[in-house]
């Protein structure tokens, strides 16, 4: 314990120095503000208070951003110690590699913390601001919260991975973009137009929800919209989270944050000094 | 004499080439082992392999009596890496701390290590804005943390100045006398010499040489050196008498004395009496024995 507690007090550090948090904090609030502002218009109209509404958008929003800012922040996590030359060095200390990789993972979770309390608590106050029944809508900002962090962690994980497999950081940074184009971006766009090309056959009807489960921010996506009743306001692929059983979509933002820590260890174990 | 590290016919190859082989060495309780080498010798992989770091091929290899790499090897022992580098936002406070809880030990002590190595003053100050040698010297404290039963250091003294060396072995010194075994790599042969008990010199990742500086002598038969300086006025005499001798610089005679007749050779120079005003002694240094050695092996 008092080793991962190392691990953690000294990766956080590092975070605040190298202004990743700043960075992280500066990125939700400022995305958060916007989309608090340019939500106003039509929502009287539709019966839901504000800040559900807002839930709403923010969630659109974390399925790209929370996988962006865990990836920044873990890209550099193996393959920077190598090219510093400092992992022989912490590898010859008795501590494991699992409990170096979980202490930075709660480091950067905190900092993903941080920036969603600050991103989120602005649309919050926000949307409080302007319609006192926005109130209602906490649980659901609250939901969003805590989802959005199991989603930051699934890609912390993944990132620390890719990290451990490139050596390099140019490498791993590389690597994670890619890989946030694909899972955030691609994914949907190849499911969209298999749905186009099948119609109501055997993709759409079958294939179809258990690939948006696989996907980690299409099920953070689905569990959000579904659990919040909002899936009439989602267009596209969120649209399908009403089909879905909220216990598909959540059982896959759980499982994920344990299957990417798993694979970013065995990654890990793997890195030769 | 219990032993704490043990390495038997060690092989390592990397892609074909051999960075080790068969290389045997046994380190005692409070024993310091200087390992020496060329560049590419296999010093750091051998220390690598010692800690758990890499794989080997073959052989075996205990430290102090369990496998390398394991818990029980780690908790008891030291490195510090060759260029030994930190992350350059910490503080060397902080960073010290990390290692002191790595190794359950409680963080109060980092003031007290710091001051130990020299750092006192710059304990605060980022890791990045350190010269090389206080980096070093990061490296070194963090060594010392608790009290390992074996140091490996990979060149330790690189980047430090003379004084810096210097309170460097005295601080060996104090830890071999509390019982600590010092596996130390360098190049720095002078140094070596007089603050190490026995000396493994590898070449292409042959043990070529091992042993205590009088077994080194005693195996390579270097000749020894006698430096005879002659009275005032007395130069030619000694010259003609002495006729082997190589004139020096400064007006002394340099003879090389085959292993074995120091004793005759010393005879025939006090025999020449008022001609002689002082004479020097030079057995064979480290350096002239690792250089027959990286000779002989065809280097
Ligand atoms: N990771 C590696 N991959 C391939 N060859 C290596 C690697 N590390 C070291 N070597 C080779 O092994 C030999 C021994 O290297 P090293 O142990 O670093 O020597 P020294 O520390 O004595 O300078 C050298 O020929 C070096 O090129
Ligand atoms: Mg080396």
């Amino acid at each position: 314990m008092t080793r991962i507690l190392a691990s953690f007090t000294a990766e956080f550090r590092i975070a605040v120095r190298n202004r990743w948090v700043a960075i992280a904090v500066v990125m939700m609030v400022l995305f958060s503000a916007v989309l608090s502002a340019a939500g106003s218009a039509p929502t009287g109209a539709l019966g839901a208070d504000r800040l559900s509404v807002t839930v709403a958008s923010l969630t659109s929003l974390a399925v790209y951003l929370v996988p962006l800012v865990a990836l920044l922040l873990a890209f550099d996590a193996v393959a920077g110690e190598i090219e510093r030359g400092t992992l022989p060095l912490l590898l010859a200390y008795p501590v494991s590699r699992a409990e170096v990789l979980i202490g930075k993972m709660g480091a950067h979770l905190a900092v993903l913390a941080l920036a969603l309390l600050a991103g989120y608590g602005t649309a919050a106050v926000a949307a409080v601001a302007v319609d006192p029944r926005a109130l209602a809508g906490l649980p659901a900002l609250f939901r969003l919260f805590w989802s959005s962090l199991l989603l930051g962690a699934t890609f912390l994980g993944i990132g620390y991975a890719l990290s451990a497999w490139s050596r390099r950081p140019s490498g791993a940074a590389g690597l994670a973009i890619g890989l946030w184009l694909v899972a955030v971006v691609l994914y949907d766009l190849a499911l969209l137009a298999g749905i186009v090309a099948s119609g109501d056959g055997f993709f759409t009807t079958r294939v179809f929800p258990y690939a948006l489960i696989a996907n980690p921010a299409d099920a953070f996506r689905l569990f959000n919209l579904a659990a919040s009743g909002a899936t009439a306001a989602a267009a596209g692929v969120g649209g399908a989270a009403g089909s879905i059983p909220i216990w598909d979509s959540l059982g896959s933002i759980l499982i994920w944050p344990i299957a990417a820590l798993m694979l970013a260890i065995a990654a890990f174990r793997r890195v030769v000094p | 004499m219990t032993t704490t590290l043990k390495l038997s016919r060690l092989t390592k190859t990397y892609q074909g080439v051999k960075a080790l082989d068969a290389v045997s060495l046994e380190v005692g309780r409070g024993e310091r082992v200087a390992l020496l080498g060329h560049n590419g010798a296999g010093k750091s992989t051998m220390m690598k392999i010692l800690l758990g770091l890499i794989p080997y091929d073959s052989g075996e290899v205990q430290v102090t009596g369990a496998a390398p790499g394991s818990a029980a090897a780690r908790k008891r022992v030291a490195y510090l890496p060759e260029n030994a580098a930190f992350h350059p936002a910490l503080t060397g406070r902080e960073m010290l701390a990390f290692y002191l809880r790595l190794r359950g030990e409680p963080v109060s002590a980092a003031a007290g290590l710091l001051d130990r190595v020299g750092l006192g003053s710059a304990a605060g100050r980022r890791i990045g804005t350190y010269s090389k040698g206080m980096r070093q010297r990061v490296g070194l404290a963090q060594a010392l943390i608790g009290r390992p039963e074996l140091l490996v250091l990979d060149e330790p003294t690189s980047g430090l100045d003379p004084v810096s060396r210097r309170d460097f072995y005295t601080i060996l010194d104090g830890l071999a006398a509390d019982g600590a075994s010092i596996l130390l790599s360098s190049h720095a042969l002078t140094e070596v010499e007089a603050r190490t008990d026995r000396i493994l010199i590898l070449s292409k990742g042959v043990q070529v040489a091992a042993g205590t500086l009088a077994d080194l002598r005693a195996q390579a038969a270097l000749p020894t050196r006698l430096r005879v300086r002659p009275a005032s006025g007395a130069g030619p005499a000694l010259a003609a008498a002495l006729a082997e001798g190589v004139p020096q610089a400064d007006g002394a005679l340099l003879i090389e004395v085959p292993d074995g007749g120091k004793l005759a050779a010393l005879a025939r120079v006090t025999a020449l009496g008022g001609q002689v005003a002082d004479v020097d002694v030079e057995p064979p240094s480290l350096e002239d024995i690792y250089s027959h050695v990286s000779r002989r092996d065809g280097q």
